[in-house]
């Protein structure tokens, strides 16, 4: 990505998703579990955002409210849709035809490539369905798109007239991405799109996605929990705990110059394949605290081995820090006071 | 230093038969277990790094057999032939649970929802001790203490949904090592778990090791984890032993084209952009439509006439063996870059 044009694609503000639990006799809603807790994040176009962080932080929650698969309860997302389609608009207030206009600019890819593909249905079918939506009524012509997409993610052809099951799960994958790009969008959001590959084929994708990204000038919002794939792939990494994004910089800046306490145990925790390489490894006690009922303070502070008073009672915001020239966010109190007490 | 076998794996195949079709899930494999040393088996899915585990177990589904070769039990009054026994038998079923034991990957259907999790672990004490009700609960208490899990005597009465992912594991292993096994099979224990709780039960994986001196054979199919924990590895494709050897021997030389191919596709940490990803071309071939010879021709960089026949088991330094017709041309190559690497 470029650094000189930073042209924000998507701005998000105080973006919040919490969702019901109701119980009791009237089904009254009781509590909520909050997924995603006030998230402010801008996404620029043509870059590849990595979003990391254990199971249950809210990283899948916060794709699919962009993606509006999931209604956001707070805050506003503007979405740049250009000059044609009528400047910036907040996401949560689409009219219907707005609405329809974002799912052909915003596209998602699946983790599980068994159960994301309706078994019933041929490729040619399943990849049919959202270009008739947007347009694309004739079949010869929709025969030549999905002919094209499937050449574009190294698959023949002929294979639009096979069923799921032939497939592979490596092919399907691709066969899910071919999906997602058959309408042209220009963002999408990979959910875990590699995770649940064997590591020969998961490289496959991973260059496939690169590749078509330089071709196409998508922009990606790369949601996982394998650091070592998002190190590859990323620009920027932001680093969710919780329902809260801890720590945000480009990529080398989180690698070189962690911050976040978190980011410290979560890269310490990663095995590496080097056997002369006995790192000390940051052994966080507990488990990810409940998001019905997040901590006081630092959602953090209960398995943060730097806890200080202030963390227990003030929530810290994320606040930008310049290291080396380059901006870094991040949400810890130890940089209260500037960076050079903990440099 | 000298090793003792504890348990020896000699040539077996065990196939699977299904619908007059047999798959030859193991062909032919050979491998030895030593007291205090931990064995990785790695391998992509459908390898047969389960079902190597589940022969070990006598844990094989119905329509499966061992064709041929041996599993020997060095048990200390005398060998123990495990292949020959009755599967259900009474013998077998005094070995397993107390001298070998085996932790699943999966802790959420691994354990019983309807009994409690001390009832759990209490149940294969009094299975295989002479211990009396009382003992036996004071026995658990204290494996639940040296799992780590916190005020253990509110614990022991509560059912595994009361107990999260990490814990469940945590009490899996309680129940594995009660009876202080002689070997320890691990069949991937930590793939459903998030990197920081893995993290956890690596270190206590490792300080059971060292306190109990038992065998471990750790399943897995993630390469860093196999230089951080394991002291020999063995690689598995399509059901058979490509390559095994010292840890640091096989990831820093690997003689077999596989293995060489596999390392190089995987994203490493802290390497960032600058790596070149090489995918594996292809994939893993139908199992009930297997090439001739070596399994890995169809894939292979260095396939030639003479791979359409299987290559035997060849050593190429003390402790490192290797199945492959140009193992040397491989093992000079990787050995080459390796001391150019360190120049």
């Amino acid at each position: 990505m470029s650094v000189a044009n930073k042209e924000i694609l998507l701005e998000l503000r105080g973006v919040k998703t919490f969702f019901p639990i109701r119980s009791g006799f009237f089904n009254k809603v009781t509590d909520h579990v909050k997924a995603v807790n006030d998230i402010d994040l801008d996404i620029y176009r043509g870059e590849t955002l990595g979003l990391v962080g254990e199971s249950g932080c809210g990283k899948t929650t916060l794709g699919k409210s962009i993606i509006q698969l999931v209604h956001a309860t707070d805050g506003t997302m503007m979405y740049d849709f250009g000059e044609s389609g009528g400047g910036k608009k907040d996401l949560r207030k689409l009219s219907k035809e707005d609405e329809q206009m974002l799912h052909k600019r915003a596209q998602i890819v699946f983790q599980d490539p068994y159960s994301s593909l309706n078994p019933s249905f041929t490729i040619f079918q399943s990849l049919a369905d959202p270009l008739r939506h947007f347009g694309v009524k004739d079949k010869e012509e929709q025969r030549k798109i999905i002919g094209d997409i499937l050449e574009a993610v190294n698959m023949r052809r002929e294979y639009m007239d096979r069923y799921p099951h032939e497939f592979s799960g490596g092919q399907r994958q691709r066969i899910g991405i071919a999906r997602a790009l058959c309408v042209n969008p220009e963002m999408v959001v990979c959910d875990e799109a590699v995770s649940a590959l064997d590591v020969s084929i998961q490289a496959q994708v991973l260059n496939l996605l690169m590749q078509l990204k330089e071709e196409r000038n998508l922009t990606y919002i790369f949601i996982t929990h394998n650091l070592s794939v998002v190190e590859y792939i990323s620009d920027r990494i932001a680093v969710m705990y919780l329902g809260k994004i801890v720590e945000l910089a480009d990529t080398e800046q989180i690698f070189d110059n962690t911050m976040h306490p978190y980011t410290e145990a979560l890269l310490s925790a990663i095995p590496i394949v080097d056997p002369d390489h006995k790192h000390s490894r940051i052994v966080l006690e507990g488990d990810v605290p409940n998001p019905v009922r997040p901590p006081d303070g630092c959602l953090f502070h209960p398995r943060c081995k730097k806890c200080m008073e202030i963390c227990k009672k003030e929530r810290p915001k994320l606040i930008k820090h310049t290291v080396e020239g380059k901006d870094h966010f991040c949400a810890c109190h130890l940089y209260d006071n500037g960076l050079a007490q903990n440099g | 230093m000298q090793q003792q076998a504890i348990i020896t794996v000699k040539d077996l195949r065990t196939y699977f038969y299904s619908d007059k079709r047999c798959n030859k899930v193991l062909n032919g494999i050979s491998f030895e277990l030593y007291k205090g040393r931990t064995l990785c088996v790695v391998g992509e899915s459908g390898c047969g790094k389960s079902v190597t585990a589940s022969s070990i177990m006598q844990l094989l589904p119905k329509l499966s057999r061992i064709e041929s070769g041996s599993i020997t039990y060095h048990a200390p009054d005398g060998d123990i032939r495990i292949d020959l026994l009755e599967r259900n038998g009474k013998e077998m079923r005094s070995l397993r649970g107390a001298d070998i034991a085996m932790i699943f990957q999966d802790p959420m259907t691994a354990l019983n929802p309807v009994y409690t999790i001390g009832y759990q672990i209490g149940e294969n004490l009094k299975y295989h001790t002479t211990l009396d009700k009382d003992a036996r609960r004071a026995r658990t208490l204290e494996l639940l203490t040296q799992m780590g899990i916190s005020t253990p005597e509110k614990r022991i009465d509560q059912y595994p949904h009361e107990f999260s992912g990490g814990m469940r594991q945590r009490a899996m292993i309680a129940m594995a090592m009660s009876c202080n096994p002689k070997v320890l099979i691990a069949d991937e224990p930590t793939t459903a778990l998030d990197v920081t709780i893995q993290a956890q039960i690596f270190e206590l994986m490792e300080k059971l090791k060292t306190e109990h001196d038992t065998a471990v054979m750790l399943i897995t199919h993630d390469m860093g984890v196999v230089s951080e924990l394991a002291d020999d590895v063995a690689v598995m494709y399509m059901g058979n032993i490509v390559e095994r050897g010292s840890v640091k021997e096989v990831l820093k030389h690997p003689a077999h084209p596989y293995t060489s191919a596999l390392l190089r596709s995987i994203p490493v940490l802290h390497k960032g952009k600058n790596q070149n990803l090489q995918p594996i071309r292809g994939s893993t071939p139908d199992p009930y439509d297997r090439p001739k010879g070596c399994q890995f021709g169809p894939r292979c960089d260095f396939f030639c006439e003479k791979c359409n026949e299987m290559p035997p088991e060849s050593p190429v330094c003390e402790g490192h063996s290797v199945r492959c017709w140009n193992a040397d041309q491989v093992y000079g190559s990787a050995v080459k870059a390796g001391s150019e690497s360190e120049r």
